[in-house]
């Protein structure tokens, strides 16, 4: 057996840049995981689906706009209507701290904002990841 | 969990997708479940796409999807790219050109790391290639890495090998470094809007006509500007006359059994070196015979006679 994480990096949403997106899903690479990255302009039913053929452990939204809330909840709704109940939700980028309880209660385990550590990131899956 | 392989032959995409990751990870339920679905295996023609990085390999294979699901075909994707030898992770990148096939249900996408596989195929690939076909999927289309070391595998699992390559001056001369000659079945010159193109195609002419293949058939050279979806409905259609010519001159048949030798080959390399290296087995004795070696008090040889003289007893 060799099992590996498997992580979706998608960016939903219409902002055109994903630098942050990218250095995340090489770091996650360097600590051993599998990243599927998709790129910009993601919604959430590419993002659900691509998650469930790529049989993910976790996915990482990455959101710049200010829309992060409902689209972070149309995941993770998304999510658990199609009963995908083991798959963990991390999100990152400029979240005001007001939101971040909100999102957790939406489903969004980790919140990582802009200072973040790339290696706070993998510590959090690794620990957190459903096998 | 036992009704995964019914649920593969549904078409379920959870459970394709789930058995995927098992044959990825050789878990026993992997092999139980394939056995089950064998037998309903066979009809999806397979086509590989081989060709170096940026060539356009996930955008040809876009535009082939959106031709085949026209044709009221359902499609499934493979797409390879490398694993790190350092860290064992890999960024999978091909579905960025991909996206819109996402949410169309009679498409199966599936990114795959090398895993140490050399060759530019994975080695849980044939597997993959029967859960897709047993699943429903009327092609299945298979893009290598794509990072310009020999990825001559392909053949053993394609039915029509598809060698991609841009205009540019010497590029048909790394071809024939790369030992990608022969593997091709058609050859796609992409980028057909970049200049250089007639000189690509001339050269590519000439080698073919140099390289001694089939008597029968001329390996055709296509051009695509898959970005502006332009020679998509002519090589959709010369892969058509590939798998007639295969069918008509008995090849196809020939090609299966080689995918099929390639594929048991694998599945006995896998476990034999799973049984040599694993814990409960050899590992100890294998640890201790590299440290015997280093010590020059016995040569590799021998070490390798001794661990197989305990299998083969
Ligand atoms: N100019 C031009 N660019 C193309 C064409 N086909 C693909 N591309 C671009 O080439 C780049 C690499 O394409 P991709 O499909 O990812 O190549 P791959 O690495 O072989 O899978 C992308 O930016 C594509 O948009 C084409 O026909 N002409
Ligand atoms: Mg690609």
């Amino acid at each position: 057996m060799n099992e590996k994480i498997r992580v979706l990096v998608a960016k939903p949403g219409l902002d055109g840049h994903d630098r942050g997106a990218k250095i995340v899903a090489r770091a996650l690479r360097d600590a051993g995981m599998e990243v599927v990255y998709t790129g910009l302009h993601q919604t959430a039913d590419m993002i659900v689906e691509t998650a469930i053929q790529e049989d993910v452990n976790v996915i990482g939204l990455s959101l710049l706009s200010g829309a992060h809330m409902t689209l972070f909840k149309d995941v993770t709704s998304l999510l658990k209507k199609k009963g995908l109940n083991d798959v963990l939700v991390i999100g990152g980028g400029i979240i005001p701290d007001e939101d971040v309880s909100n999102l957790k209660k939406a489903g969004v385990s980790g919140v990582f904002g802009p200072g973040t550590h790339c290696d706070d990131i993998v510590k959090f899956i690794r620990k957190n990841v459903k096998k | 969990m036992n009704d995964i392989a019914a649920k593969v032959l549904e078409g379920d995409p959870r459970s394709i997708a789930r058995l995927i990751t098992h044959a990825e990870n050789t878990s026993p339920l992997a092999a139980s479940q394939m056995k089950k679905i064998h037998p309903y295996t066979g009809k999806a023609y397979v086509i590989g796409i081989t060709g170096v990085m940026g060539s356009g390999k996930s955008t040809l294979i876009y535009e082939m999807t959106k031709e085949y699901r026209r044709q009221g075909l359902k499609v499934g994707i493979i797409a390879i790219d490398p694993t790190s030898p350092f860290s064992g992770g890999a960024l999978l990148g091909d579905r960025i050109r991909m996206t819109e096939l996402a949410t169309d249900n009679g498409v199966f996408i599936r990114s795959m790391g090398t895993r140490g596989m050399l060759g530019g195929l994975a080695s849980a690939v044939y597997d993959v290639v029967e859960i897709l076909d047993a699943s429903g999927k009327d092609i299945v289309l298979v893009e290598t890495v794509g990072v310009g070391q020999a990825e001559v595998d392909v053949i053993k699992i394609a039915d029509t090998t598809l060698v991609v390559l841009v205009p540019g001056l010497g590029d048909s001369i790394q071809t024939i470094k790369a030992g990608i000659m022969e593997i091709a079945d058609i050859y796609v010159v992409n980028k057909a809007d970049r200049s250089g193109v007639e000189q690509a195609v001339a050269e590519l002419e000439s080698l073919i006509d140099i390289a001694c293949n089939d008597k029968d058939r001329k390996t055709p050279v296509l051009t695509t500007i898959a970005k502006q979806k332009k020679g998509i409905l002519e090589l959709v259609k010369e892969i058509e006359n590939h798998k007639n010519y295969l069918k008509k001159t008995n090849r196809f048949q020939a090609k299966r059994r080689k995918r099929y030798e390639a594929e048991l080959v694998e599945i006995i390399r896998k476990r034999l070196m799973n049984f040599i290296f694993d814990e409960s087995t050899f590992k100890g004795k294998v640890e201790s015979l590299i440290d015997q070696i280093s010590k020059k008090e016995v040569d590799p040889y021998s070490a390798a006679d001794e661990i197989l003289g305990k299998i083969l007893k």
